[in-house]
């Protein structure tokens, strides 16, 4: 405060608001630059939206934010300074790609921010070298643990030297031993870059002792700013946590006791029981041979890094993961995942937020409620129980998206305890909550515990969590380093701190496994990591930030073979069943006979039928109900009806009448019956003119058809250049339709937040590598044709390969349009679905002439890519034709991909509303 | 005892779970309402009459009265007003795709046709638009004749014939596409829907852990299962019955014959198989973007076909073989069958034991694999 020139931010009148919440009030503040500025306050108070505001991620709805000296509410300035920001959001990982390694995750950071690979392959080995992540380039960020997730994020934000360093609760979920060198971390590039400013929000208030400026935060607005020290003396009080507690109005600190467990009443009887229990995904052991036994009623903690096997455990526990070895006992029973008596004793609550985030918080209540089968008439008391219990009252309504953390974790147990189960699974559920709830949260568990003998086993992070336990386990990769009690863990080391304990021993057993983690990161690098030119204005538009998108979506889509494949054999496989399927020829028709003459002349007329190749005849029909009977069920689709006294009329010239009947359900099918019918009663009357010896002229002209490009009307040769254009447009759209959606939900979408990358940048790059594989596509169904249905290709194949060219990126940029303006990946798949399917199959003239169309369908059919690349494709194939003849076709693409791309980017929006 | 009424409980609590999520996401209803009301409008109006609208041009080399009549005989609706062009122009406006048909009536037609010598008039037909290219050919085949012989029989008097032959069509007098193209609209957009719907809604509960919450809690697989079959089968089939209502028969002024109790009950059949087929997608594809293109690579054949484009009997033996697996096949013979034909029971009831099995089989794939696509 005191050495501070120009504070790094300055907040002023900041209001937000989603729907019916106030997530900050009227909030002013001033942050100091060149320094280590902390947020503190409990969940929901709005300290994440104040710094994704920050760090521009986030729509400004009312006030102003000056964020290195400019407004951050300018585009234009977001634009010139987001590359001096870092933001790393909330939640273990949130920002990076699962399926790309380490290395990858970090040069896609470096790209963006227009780095040349050496720059950037210095930066990485610096990076990786001083936070330990070095051994473990290769590995894909989705199989890290934790705490490793959390250093990558850190690495990938500090790739390009920010002056602002934004972290949202960076160390929620992570083991002590990983948090201690995490902060390790920052402190020793504060001491390398100390122009950096740094701005936390954090949940451990011991963590928030080291800041050099603290804010606290309730309720959307400011309680308290200063240095630790001036809280601690302003307060009267030796801790922070207890500080933070007297800072809060005396409505809310009347609800805090100081938490006290009363000693745990013996008991005999055994719980939970486990007995080398053992985990295998393939080579990877997660659990080995770990054995515990829980009395009931007890408290049992489970403590170790992220990745060590506490999860899995518990789903074993519960009977969602079968054990691979060694067996799980409930209650002195071996779990069982059909047993449904035990399940309505267990409560578990997992690590992630599980529950349904499109029900409120009271429906999940309700909805659980029900699914554990409590008796109507305490229902609704026991709702309204647990909503005044965990603190919901206020929230019943919402709907837990809109909820922090910290009440989304208040709901999930009250979720898990509101069958008053007899065990409680607790995976981490105090993870990210702050210090008042979790004391709260403490002290229902305490109560469930030694008043109703309910067993808990909980894993947790924080170390005075763990100290309330009657027993601890510590684990670590997959094994049970030492389980006792807390203070028998403590005596055994001879450490003051349970922290200071078990981090001792995850370095004792770090240190066995040589080369798994390096127990401290190496000696302070050679080489300072050096400010290159990145104050510069951001150019609009950077083809290498546009490749590193292509890059990053090519290799997300090698990582995941299978969808790949399923692209190329599907579309084989439909170009073979499609190709031979879809055919015009009708043929086979069924029909049956009414013969209500029964003479030589009757059956000479019929004869004429029984000959025609497109004609199979049925069993005769007895009269007109079966006739009718025989219509309704499709085993006829044509009837013949002579007359009584055919035979005799016909000679006197009394010109009887043969009736047909058609079906008419199938009008196509219909129709071509009429026209063979006609031709064979024609046929019939010539026959009789012969036989009269008369000269057979009944058509006074004739009409002689040639059949053209496709002499034989087959089906195939007429189908195929038409089916190359259906699935190009589908396929190539609905594997491009999930790029950014998907983004959305799963939160990576940040990193375009706040990342200099334009929308036009974003999108164009992520179309790219389909283009590229929908083109390859195209080169495969184009060889099927030619070679294994042997249709030639009469035309120009440039002009082709140009035409499918425009065309795949029409249908990526489709799927791309429907991925951009929808928020969901179901509704992206079913909007995608809907604008390629009936207007491809339907109205692009795949069955029907578009110019036979009317209405809406033909003015769609007129504007769709398909009907034009159809042109193109069979002018090529069948008519022999070049980009002369067929050039007004591509003039309506050219036209489109541009109109798409606007679309898309107009869909879209750069910060989160 | 208990039991059951237990079960049956869950289903309902987890079937109106699903329906208050769909609730939640308005872009799907809008979604879905735009299915079954504008999509199968547009999808009925737009399949043309056969031939309908067909693009015809003539090369008149004789220009004579003749000649005048049958092109005055090419008319809307069935043809697009016949172009005069001339024999150059004949081969490059095929080419360009610009006339489905040409015409070449040649010089000296009428004097040849009053000499009874029997002119020859060329028709070629694009035969790439394969729909178009048959039905038409023998539509202007009957033209060519029925002018020519009434041209002629102004000056010469011919016989009648001494048979006749009456055609009529049963069940769709008028042929009218537009009943056909609705109903096939009707039963994609069935289709689509209840797979789409039930296999997203699973990944995406994978996906967000909520799935494995509930196998923690006393619910059985199965009942997960039933619970989404039967809250987006309601969905579906009461969009479906909407539709057939006030689009098909309303809008559209498609009269529908047999008994919509029957179709009801068929639809619900063909939903449960569609939908379990769609959870059973859920639980082979391992993301959502996988989930997308099993979902598009079975709908295109499953629209195309089943038998609701072109007939069943004209495809090779071993398409309509493959096609028996698809739901689809026999639900497309049962609406035709109860909707234009007026079956009851007796005749649709192999359609609705073929739909019962391949869903069981579909819904027993499902629950066995509910648990292992955890992992």
């Amino acid at each position: 405060m005191n050495q501070s020139p120009a504070p790094v931010a300055e907040i002023s009148g900041v209001s937000l608001q989603y729907g019916k919440t106030r997530a900050l009030d009227d909030l002013s503040l001033s942050l100091p630059a060149r320094c280590m500025v902390g947020l503190i306050g409990p969940d929901g108070v709005g300290k994440s939206s104040l710094l994704a505001l920050i760090a521009g991620a986030r729509k400004l709805q009312l006030g102003h934010v000056q964020v290195l000296d400019g407004d951050m509410g300018d585009a234009g300035h977001r634009r010139a300074v987001c590359p001096r920001i870092a933001y790393m959001p909330q939640g273990l990982g949130k920002n990076l790609y699962p399926t790309l390694t380490v290395f990858e995750n970090l040069e896609f950071f470096g790209r963006l921010f227009g780095q040349d690979a050496e720059e950037r392959h210095w930066r990485i080995a610096e990076l990786t070298r001083s936070t330990g992540l070095a051994p473990f380039v290769e590995r894909p960020a989705g199989k890290l643990s934790g705490g490793m997730k959390q250093k990558l994020g850190l690495c990938c934000a500090l790739i390009h030297d920010p002056d602002l360093l934004i972290l949202d609760e960076p160390t929620t979920g992570v083991d002590p031993l990983s948090r201690a060198q995490f902060w390790e971390l920052i402190e020793r590039i504060r001491g390398e870059r100390p122009q950096m400013s740094v701005l936390v929000a954090t949940a451990y208030m011991d963590e928030a002792q080291r800041f050099d400026h603290l804010v606290a935060m309730d309720a959307g607005q400011v309680l308290a700013t200063g240095t630790p020290a001036e809280l601690l003396a302003r307060t009267g009080s030796d801790s922070l946590e207890q500080a933070f507690i007297r800072l809060l109005p005396e409505a809310k600190r009347s609800q805090h006791r100081e938490l006290v467990i009363p000693p745990q009443p013996p008991s005999d009887s055994i719980a939970i029981e486990a007995h080398g229990l053992t985990m295998r995904f393939g080579d990877f052991v997660a659990v080995d041979r770990v054995n515990f036994r829980i009395a009931r009623g007890e408290i049992f903690g489970f403590l170790g890094s992220n990745g060590c096997g506490k999860t899995t455990t518990m789903k074993m526990l519960t009977g969602l993961l079968p054990a691979s070895e060694g067996e799980a006992l409930l209650f002195g029973k071996p779990v069982d995942p059909h047993d449904m008596q035990t399940r309505q004793r267990v409560g578990y609550m997992s690590q992630a937020f599980s529950l349904y985030s499109e029900l409120s918080v009271r429906q999940n209540l309700d909805l659980h409620a029900r699914l554990f089968h409590l008796p109507a008439e305490r229902r609704d008391a026991r709702i309204q129980e647990m909503l005044e219990r965990f603190d919901l009252t206020g929230d019943a309504e919402s709907l837990p998206s809109s909820l922090p953390l910290g009440v989304r974790q208040r709901l999930s147990l009250a979720v898990a305890v509101i069958h008053n189960p007899e065990i409680l699974i607790l995976d981490e559920p105090t993870s990210g909550v702050d210090p008042v709830a979790r004391d709260g949260f403490w002290e229902l568990l305490v109560q469930l515990s030694r008043e109703d003998g309910v067993t808990i086993f909980i894993s947790t992070h924080f170390m005075n969590e763990a100290l309330r336990c009657d027993r601890i386990s510590l684990m670590h990769a997959g094994r049970v380093l030492d389980s006792d009690t807390p203070q028998a863990l403590m005596a055994k080391r001879g450490l003051p701190t349970l922290e200071q304990t078990f981090i001792a021993y995850l370095e004792e057993a770090a240190a066995a496994h040589a080369g798994e983690q390096p127990a401290t990161p190496p000696a302070a690098p050679g080489k300072p990591i050096q400010a290159t030119g990145n104050n510069g204005r951001q150019a609009r538009f950077s083809l290498r930030r546009l490749l590193s998108y292509t890059r990053r979506e090519a290799m997300e889509l090698r990582r995941d073979p299978i969808r790949a494949t399923l692209a190329m054999l599907g579309s084989v496989l439909l170009m073979f069943i499609m190709g031979y399927g879809v055919s015009f020829d009708v043929e086979n028709l069924t029909y049956a006979v009414l013969d209500r003459d029964q003479t030589t002349t009757s059956q000479h007329y019929l004869l004429n039928m029984a000959g025609s190749r497109y004609f199979i005849e049925q069993a005769p029909l007895a009269n007109h109900a079966e006739l009718d009977q025989r219509m309704r069920s499709n085993d006829i689709s044509l009837t013949v009806e002579i007359p009584p006294n055919f035979g005799r009329d016909l000679k006197r010239g009394a010109v009887p009448q043969v009736a047909f009947w058609i079906d008419g359900a199938m009008p196509m099918r219909a129709d071509t019956i009429k026209g063979y019918v006609q031709g064979i009663h024609l046929n019939y009357l010539q026959q009789l003119a012969r036989e009269a010896g008369v000269d057979g002229q009944l058509a006074p002209a004739d009409v002689a058809i040639r059949y053209r490009y496709n002499p034989d009307v087959q089906s195939l040769p007429a189908m195929a250049p038409a089916m190359i254009p259906l699935l190009l447009m589908m396929i190539p759209a609905m594997l491009t339709a999930l790029g950014v959606v998907r983004e959305k939900e799963l939160g990576s979408i940040t990193n375009f937040y706040v990342t200099p990358t334009t929308r036009l940048e974003f999108l164009l790059g992520k179309q790219l590598p389909y283009i590229a594989l929908g083109m390859f596509n195209f080169a495969t169904l184009a060889l099927l044709a030619v070679f294994v249905f042997g249709i030639p290709i009469k035309g120009s194949i440039l002009t082709l390969c140009l035409g499918a060219l425009l065309y795949v990126t029409c249908a990526t940029g489709l799927g791309l349009l429907m991925s951009s303006i929808l928020n969901s990946q179901i509704a992206a798949i079913f909007g995608t679905t809907i604008v390629t399917l009936l207007p491809a199959i339907q109205f692009s003239g795949l069955i029907h002439p578009v110019s036979a169309m009317e209405g809406a369908g033909a003015f769609i059919g007129k504007l769709y890519p398909t009907s034009h690349f159809l042109i193109i494709s069979r002018g090529v194939f069948s008519k022999a034709l070049g980009l002369a003849e067929l050039y007004p076709y591509f003039i309506p693409m050219l036209l489109a991909i541009p109109l798409l791309t606007l679309l898309s980017v107009a869909g879209l929006r750069k910060q989160e509303k | 005892m208990g039991g059951l009424r237990r079960k049956l409980g869950n289903i309902f609590q987890l079937g109106l779970k699903e329906l208050r999520s769909l609730y939640r996401d308005p872009a799907m209803l809008v979604l879905i309402i735009y299915s079954f009301t504008l999509a199968i409008y547009e999808g009925a109006t737009a399949i043309p009459e056969a031939p309908h609208r067909a693009s015809i041009a003539v090369v008149d080399e004789d220009r004579s009265q003749a000649s005048l009549r049958i092109i005055n005989a090419f008319q809307l609706p069935y043809f697009i007003e016949p172009k005069a062009i001339s024999l150059q122009e004949m081969d490059s406006g095929m080419d360009d795709g610009l006339y489905t048909f040409t015409l070449n009536i040649p010089p000296r037609f009428q004097q040849d046709l009053l000499a009874g010598r029997q002119p020859t008039i060329q028709l070629n037909v694009d035969a790439t638009q394969v729909s178009q290219a048959f039905t038409g050919a023998g539509h202007i085949q009957q033209i060519i004749a029925s002018e020519t012989a009434e041209f002629v029989r102004r000056y010469r008097s011919t016989d009648a014939l001494p048979v006749e032959a009456v055609v009529r069509t049963a069940f769709n007098p008028n042929l009218s596409r537009a009943w056909f193209g609705a109903v096939n609209e009707v039963i994609n957009q069935i289709t689509m829907l209840a797979i789409i719907l039930t296999g997203a809604a699973l990944i995406r509960e994978r996906e967000h852990g909520t799935i494995e919450h509930l196998l923690v809690m006393p619910v059985t697989p199965f009942e997960i299962m039933v619970g989404k079959v039967w809250a987006m089968g309601l969905v579906v089939l009461a969009a479906a019955a909407f539709a057939l209502r006030f689009v098909v028969e309303g809008w559209l002024d498609i009269p529908i014959q047999g008994s919509l109790w029957l179709f009801a009950g068929g639809a619900a059949l063909h939903l449960f198989a569609a939908t379990s087929m769609g959870i059973f997608f859920g639980t082979v594809a391992r993301s959502m973007p996988q989930l997308g293109l099993l979902v598009i690579l079975t709908l295109i054949p499953l629209q195309i076909l089943s038998g609701g484009v072109t007939p069943r009997e004209s495809m090779p033996e071993l398409v309509q073989n493959i096609m028996l697996v698809a739901p689809t096949t026999h639900f497309v013979e049962l609406a035709q069958a109860i909707l234009f034909r007026s079956a009851g029971p007796s005749i649709v009831w192999p359609q609705l034991l073929a739909l019962g099995v391949i869903g069981t089989v579909f819904f027993l794939g499902a629950l066995s694999r509910l648990r292992v696509s955890l992992r």
